[in-house]
């Protein structure tokens, strides 16, 4: 198999690193160079590990109740760094007790539309024709909605809990995967590499889950890490509207709601739960755009 | 040498113009009509045209990564049109593609080892060992090193793109490689090397080539045979030095003074085209290239000429000489 001609044309330049550099290992250097991402990313963190050993960092229970008056609505102290609620609570073992139901909202939710989302819109993106029609429409619907009504609209039909708040914000958040995806498609299927997959002699099976989809993929991750942002907010909101988490529970939103009532006695009880709001959503936040970044370049500038 | 390989009878390829609220048909573009022509067994068949006539569309219609609108394509007897979709999939094996921009036609997101992986998995080489020898076997073929296979794509310059892309082709042992403008997108410097190995890869392996090109002087270093296409149709075919040598056509004639001359000194006489290509999918009545030709007569206006054999192997569509 060896060619003596092709001695004299040997490849004329040579890369300066002698490893691999994948697509992957190359965003993730540019990513850890944003400051603004890393520090992000460290207060997701935090957060992700309050949430994992809350059992252990918060002195007290979600609901251990005194009501004595020398126990309720108390100033943050040494005993308790956040203060007391109206039930005499621990708000800081609520706070980080509620780390717990936000993220995990967030996540779920965040999962359960990208899965359908996708779905659908790689379906209608590779076949289009009418079935394009049909699932845009369906998307459009779904987006001509003020999001947080229709969230309230599937809360108040399916009755308020926790899971349901959550099935309701998947749902709005449908469209937006579904129409991301859907364009990444679009405009990857016209790539030449998937016509060269094609003259190989490729399945349209293969070309889909081989081509299509890791070069799709991209946009996904970072909408989905700032969508999870949105969704804690919106979890809050419908918490706020006593739609989401139920009583004991110390959902954030939900804490918000409860301490409006004492938001001049004791306005401690409002802002550490708003506070952990700020400071996850800001987290994510700035974890996607620094993924953004570096994920797609041409988004720069 | 003389048996025929592939022989294409009447291909057309009409794209549909869609218009107005319902998506309507309203027109349509005559991107390849009425092509004829053959290649036989180890040779190379260029074909040349100005961009939008239609030469890349033909290569990717006899893939039938487009699907043709009329007309046979016979592939060893075969008649590729009339194919399943796997039955013609399996058929890629024998015909592959390299294609014009290296940086595109390839996977940003595979090794090259999986690029070049790829096409023996999908035609049934099962042995991972076996697939990983020939990708090492293939990239020193093409003048790369085996340690290559790690690498992505972007770590390659275009000139090496371009040898994975041909490496890729390769990889199932295909009879008949579509060159789409394969060196029309890498420097000068570059265009050279990637001929030379196109031409010492035919030697080896006994590939037949369809070489498609704007490059005239491209075209003549590395064609047996060259077809000029304007306009969708074919209108002059012939042996490469039968066509430098003696140009039928008057758009031959056209392009081949356009050829730039590296004298500055050199005063030069000739007769360059004029105006733009018409539109395709407005074609001119008659003989399509009337409205440029500097030989126009009133037939050329109403009838369209047919290809026919002027001279022994010579094949041109011309009024001029119809007698």
């Amino acid at each position: 198999m060896e060619l003596s001609t092709n001695k004299e044309i040997q490849v004329p330049i040579e890369p300066a690193e002698d490893k691999a550099v994948s697509p992957w290992l190359e965003a993730w250097r540019s990513f850890r160079k944003n400051k603004l991402a890393v520090i992000g990313t460290f207060i997701v963190l935090f957060f992700v590990l309050l949430a994992i050993f809350a059992p252990y960092i918060a002195p007290e229970g979600i609901n251990e109740q005194k009501l004595t008056a020398s126990d309720r609505l108390q100033a943050p102290s040494s005993e308790h760094w956040f203060g007391t609620d109206d039930f005499g609570r621990d708000v800081f073992s609520r706070v980080v007790y509620g780390s717990r139901i936000s993220l995990w909202v967030g996540f779920l939710a965040v999962m359960g539309s990208i899965v359908v989302g996708c779905l659908l819109g790689i379906i209608a993106g590779y076949y289009g024709k009418w079935v394009d029609s049909v699932i845009s429409r369906f998307f459009d619907i779904l987006l001509a909605f003020p999001s947080i009504l229709l969230a309230i609209a599937i809360v108040a039909v399916l009755g308020p809990s926790l899971r349901n708040a959550l099935i309701a914000i998947a749902v709005i958040n449908i469209p937006n995967f579904g129409r991301l995806i859907r364009s990444r498609v679009l405009s990857v299927k016209q790539e030449e590499y998937i016509f060269a997959a094609k003259a190989v002699g490729m399945k349209n099976s293969r070309i889909l889950f081989h081509h299509v989809m890791p070069n799709s993929i991209a946009p996904i991750i970072v909408q989905g890490t700032l969508a999870i942002a949105t969704a804690i907010i919106e979890a809050a909101a419908l918490g706020f509207l006593g739609l989401g988490a139920e009583a004991p529970n110390p959902e954030w939103g939900k804490m918000l709601s409860d301490a409006r009532a004492f938001l001049t006695q004791a306005p401690w009880t409002l802002f550490f739960p708003g506070l952990a709001i700020v400071l996850t959503v800001l987290g994510f936040n700035l974890m996607g755009d620094g993924l953004r970044d570096a994920l797609d370049p041409r988004m720069k500038n | 040498m003389s048996e025929v390989l592939l022989k294409v009878d009447n291909l057309k390829k009409y794209f549909p113009i869609t218009g107005g609220v319902l998506g309507r048909k309203v027109g349509e573009v005559k991107a390849v009509d009425d092509v004829s022509f053959f290649v036989k067994k180890g040779e190379t068949l260029g074909l040349v045209g100005e961009s939008g006539c239609g030469k890349s569309t033909t290569g990717r219609v006899l893939m039938r990564l487009l699907e043709p609108t009329e007309g046979t394509v016979e592939f060893e007897g075969q008649d590729l049109t009339k194919l399943k979709a796997e039955e013609m999939r399996r058929m890629r094996k024998e015909i592959q593609m390299v294609f014009q921009d290296p940086f595109a036609s390839l996977n940003p997101r595979h090794t090259v080892e999986k690029i070049l992986e790829e096409p023996l998995i999908v035609h049934g080489v099962k042995d991972k060992e076996e697939r990983k020898r020939r990708v090492r076997e293939m990239l020193e073929v093409v003048g790369l090193n085996s340690y290559h296979a790690k690498r992505y794509p972007h770590q390659f310059s275009g000139g090496q793109r371009q040898r994975i892309g041909i490496a890729r082709a390769l990889m199932t042992k295909p009879k008949l490689i579509i060159a789409d403008e394969p060196v029309s997108a890498l420097d000068v410097s570059i265009q050279s090397q990637v001929l030379n190995l196109l031409e010492d890869l035919q030697k080896e392996f006994q590939l037949t080539y369809i070489f498609i090109a704007h490059d005239l002087g491209v075209v003549k270093h590395i064609s047996d045979r060259v077809g000029v296409m304007y306009l969708g149709r074919l209108v002059e075919i012939t042996e490469a030095d039968k066509l430098y040598e003696n140009p039928l056509h008057p758009y031959t004639k056209a392009l081949l003074a356009s050829i730039p001359i590296p004298d500055p000194d050199l005063q030069q006489e000739k007769e360059l085209l004029k105006g733009d290509l018409p539109s395709p999918a407005n074609p001119p009545l008659g003989c399509a290239f009337h409205t440029r030709c500097s030989a126009c007569m009133e037939v050329c206006k109403t009838t369209r000429p047919e290809l026919v054999e002027i001279e022994p192997g010579h094949f041109a569509a011309c009024h001029l000489y119809n007698k």
